[in-house]
């Protein structure tokens, strides 16, 4: 089999990546002495068996989806977006001060807040965007400090100004108008933590895949990203192209914050670094950084970690090794490339000896 | 003297064009073979497949006799075949000797030993003549250095078939001198070389025969001796080709570009363009000649913007630009053609149509309230693509980065002429180009004179600069030493000058 496009290659070679990780945990699973079999079946059953899964799944899977939008989308410009993390602390103290100030009317209410988390969340990620194009600092580097700032001015600020009536260490509860609960979308579900939050990771999958294709501004900021230097030379602004990159790529992480704290969680705790910001690279690079392969990686890593806990429960595997699982999937769809190199030599082995035996039949023939 | 190639009815297709179309060569132990075609022909494709980049579809390869499956360059390179790309493969911030040994570097226990293999790099480079510092960073010499170092690499690996892709196209007229040198002496010591290049002279100065391909197919290998150059390149194009350049008289309108007393920092700091005035009227080509790297480069890229300028003036039909944005300069009528397309002409990664509105897709009707029309887009590539020949396998949707090194030129060259610029900045606009499509610029290039809009042609060739200017303009450390006329200057002249020395100071 040839592929004919690099388009179709990328998905078949992420499927790999999945498959590969998913033979690798059964290997692991087996030589621990476990039944990969069960294991498998009670990790997808625990996160597709019934609605409410199904539904804690698509809630796992939203902020994941949008903080492997964000890494995909600064990827695109050639940018490596590693704060995803302090990007959503940004985004959700925005939402979190805005649900717990202010008592507006609900759909008023929701939007402030999102709209807050994303411009928390963009500016925060722009401050890394500045930064490269003014004093090429790398923006991995840069990005990685304004986590951890992001971490402490959380710490200083949610037990200073949003402090909970019981514990220090953790915001007040939101109260129920600004949350993106929907009982009856919870009531679809078997009152699990779905929420409009998955509606909203829909639209910017949607916003993101028509900005990218369709107009000038994502023209640009891939043209940035392919080769920055003709882009400068046909006339692009490339560092300003490369600040608003990276604010984008942060209101969409900042987005994601808004989302998880107003809709998975009501609450903001602090000494938290969310480590869905870094499973945003994973998804990103499952993904192949296209905003629908974003989506179903986002669903495929909300069901691992959903299941995770079910196969825990009803086998005696232990948690570390649906996370391994995880692991090993990241790893094979990072080195895609080698798989993709290796998947080469063996169409060429094939086709050179179906090529040498046509040339001894001829021979023969003769 | 044996065949010690054999390549027996290789085909090759890629999407939509049959690269290499039963093709049969062959390459005599001890000669130097010469590869003609035209862009987009095949002759990078059957090189590569040689050279175990590609596999072909069908057909065979016999080295020494011996029926052989190069399934990757490391089957070649123990076969003793290297390879000299089109674009060097280049590690920038390794010296010379970290990039001839990688990927089979010398070992001393766990250790790399690049000592003995420097003193290896020495030796070669003594016994051929390529004067090649081991030491050097690749990143700190000059582009014909680079390629000797990549001929090193082949030495280094006792590689006795040599595939040169085009290894001219990027020299300077001296680097080329020493590079034809260089391969006889390769010759004398008992290898044999594939030589692919556009330019007849050199296929004339040191090729025994010459293959050539047209559109995938071998339409001849003829003795060089025995074919004249006219020959040659009515071979591989299929009609006559003029080789001279009809100009005809013109009187010079309005100025158009005025550069006055300026001066432009390097990339060091130090000035690269000192104190230089020029003017270009319309209706006028103006030739700026000199040896490589003694300020052509900054002048350019001041004049479009990519540089900034650190005192002087440049003002565009009485406007001064100097303050303004790449594309406000655009706007007001400088294109550009890139010397190095790679890196300032395309992106790679974008198609054909996404390159050829690179520097118009923000206006209508390419896009409208920032949404990108493709209709429009298409349909400009697809009139782009007809009128200057661009040959590429899908059409306007190819990927850029799958076209040959000759038709992405020429895609560069229809893009920037197709904006009707009032000024054209065109550096090397040839560069890569077989004979007919070199005619063809050229005429565009006078057409554009014709209406009456300016050319400034940076070109180290000086056949080219002095059959197409009105007027040449000399540059030498920076400094401009003189302006002549074409039509009471020659060769010798320009030469001269170019080394510094001011017209009237000998006689
Ligand atoms: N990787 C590729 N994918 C698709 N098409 C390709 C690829 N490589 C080459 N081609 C096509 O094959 C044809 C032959 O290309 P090739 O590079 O061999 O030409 P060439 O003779 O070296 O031309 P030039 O003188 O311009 O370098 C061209 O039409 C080119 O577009
Ligand atoms: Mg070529």
């Amino acid at each position: 089999m040839k592929f004919r496009s690099g388009f179709n290659r990328k998905y078949v070679l992420s499927l790999l990546a999945v498959l590969l990780g998913l033979i690798a945990g059964a290997i692991l699973m087996s030589s621990t002495g476990h039944n990969p079999v069960e294991g498998y079946r009670y990790l997808f059953r625990g996160g597709l068996m019934n609605l409410a899964r199904v539904g804690n799944t698509m809630a796992i899977a939203t902020t994941l989806i949008l903080t492997g939008l964000s890494v995909a989308f600064a990827f695109k410009t050639g940018l490596f977006n590693i704060g995803a993390s302090g990007q959503m602390l940004m985004g959700g103290l925005a939402a979190t001060a805005i649900g717990l100030t202010y008592s507006w009317p609900r759909p008023v209410l929701l939007t402030a807040m999102m709209l807050a988390a994303m411009l928390a969340g963009g500016l925060w990620a722009a401050i890394a965007g500045f930064l490269k194009a003014r004093f090429n600092v790398h923006e991995v580097v840069a990005t990685i400090m304004l986590n951890w700032i992001a971490f402490w001015t959380i710490y200083y600020v949610i037990p200073g100004y949003f402090k909970g009536p019981f514990l220090e260490t953790e915001s007040r509860r939101l109260p129920a108008a600004a949350t993106l609960r929907w009982p009856w979308l919870s009531s679809q579900f078997s009152g699990s933590y779905i929420n409009i939050g998955i509606f909203i990771a829909l639209a910017a999958v949607i916003v993101v895949a028509f900005v990218l294709e369709r107009t000038t501004l994502g023209y640009e900021l891939k043209a940035v990203g392919y080769n920055r230097h003709a882009a400068e030379a046909a006339g692009i602004k490339v560092n300003a192209r490369m600040v608003l990159s990276m604010g984008i790529a942060g209101a969409l992480a900042g987005l994601a914050g808004g989302v998880f704290y107003a809709g998975y969680a009501a609450t903001m705790q602090i000494g938290i670094l969310p480590s869905q910001g870094f499973d945003g690279i994973a998804v990103a690079l499952l993904g192949a950084s296209s905003p629908w392969g974003v989506w179903v990686a986002g669903l495929f890593f909300g069901v691992l970690h959903t299941g995770k806990g079910f196969m825990t429960a009803m086998t005696r595997i232990p948690p570390e090794i649906a996370d391994t699982i995880i692991a090993t999937i990241i790893y094979f769809a990072a080195t895609s490339v080698l798989v993709e190199r290796y998947w080469d030599s063996i169409d060429r082995s094939l086709s050179a000896r179906r090529e040498r035996r046509s040339v001894s039949k001829e021979e023969g023939g003769n | 003297m044996g065949n010690i190639v054999e390549m027996k009815k290789i085909r090759k297709e890629f999407p939509g064009v049959v690269a290499c179309d039963d093709i049969d060569f062959s390459l005599r132990e001890g000669e130097i073979h010469a590869l003609l075609g035209e862009n987009g022909a095949g002759k990078s494709t059957l090189t590569s497949i040689l050279f175990g980049l590609y596999q072909a579809d069908s057909g065979t390869i016999s080295v020494r006799g011996k029926m052989v499956n190069i399934s990757n360059p490391n089957v070649a390179n123990t076969l003793g075949i290297g390879m000299v790309h089109q674009h060097f493969k280049l590690v920038h911030n390794f010296t010379v000797t970290e990039n001839i040994i990688l990927g089979m570097e010398p070992r001393r226990g766990l250790v790399v030993d690049t000592k003995s293999a420097a003193v290896r790099i020495r030796d070669l480079s003594r016994q051929y003549g390529l004067n090649v510092d081991p030491a050097a960073l690749i990143s700190e010499v000059s582009v014909g250095m680079q390629q000797r170092v990549e001929i090193l690499k082949m030495l280094y690996r006792n590689a006795d078939i040599l595939i040169f892709d085009e290894p001219t196209a990027v020299l300077t007229p001296q680097e080329i001198q020493e590079l034809m040198k260089i391969m006889q002496t390769l010759i004398a010591e008992g290898k044999s070389i594939i030589l692919i290049t556009h330019k007849l002279k050199e296929i004339k100065a040191v090729a025994d025969r010459c293959t050539v391909i047209r559109r995938g197919k071998n339409v001849g290998t003829v003795s060089v001796q025995e074919t004249s150059e006219q020959k040659l390149a009515e071979m591989m194009v299929g009609r006559q080709i003029s080789f001279v350049v009809n100009k005809s008289e013109r009187e010079p309108g309005e100025t158009i570009l005025s550069i006055r007393d300026l001066s432009v920092p390097g990339p060091t700091g130090v000035p690269a363009v000192k104190n230089l005035s020029l003017e270009i009227k319309a209706g006028e080509i103006v030739g700026l000649a000199g040896v490589d790297g003694n300020g052509q480069n900054e002048l350019v890229e001041a004049l479009i913007g990519l540089r900034k300028v650190s005192c002087g003036v440049i003002e565009m039909k009485g406007t001064d630009v100097c303050q303004m944005s790449i594309r406000e300069r655009m706007e007001k009528g400088i294109s550009y053609i890139p010397e190095d397309r790679h890196k300032y002409g395309l992106i790679l990664d974008y198609s054909l149509q996404e390159n050829l509105s690179l520097k118009t897709y923000y206006r209508a009707p390419f896009s409208r309230r920032g949404l990108l029309s493709r209709s429009h887009i298409r349909q400009h590539a697809e009139r782009v693509i007809e009128d200057f020949d661009v040959r590429a396998g899908e059409g306007a949707q190819s990927q850029a980065r799958s076209l040959s090194g000759g038709n992405q030129q020429k895609a560069i060259v229809g893009r920037e002429f197709d904006m009707d610029p009032e000024l054209l900045v065109a550096v090397q606009p040839t560069r890569g180009l077989d004979v007919g499509a070199i005619e063809y610029i050229h005429e565009r290039l006078l057409e554009q004179r014709q209406r009456g809009k300016a050319v400034l042609l940076v070109s180290l060739e000086l056949d080219e600069i002095l059959d197409l200017s009105d007027r040449i303009a000399v540059i030498s450390h920076g400094e401009l030493v003189g302006v002549v006329d074409a039509r009471d200057t020659d060769e010798s002249e320009v030469g001269l000058m170019m080394t510094g020395i001011k017209r009237g100071e000998v006689s």
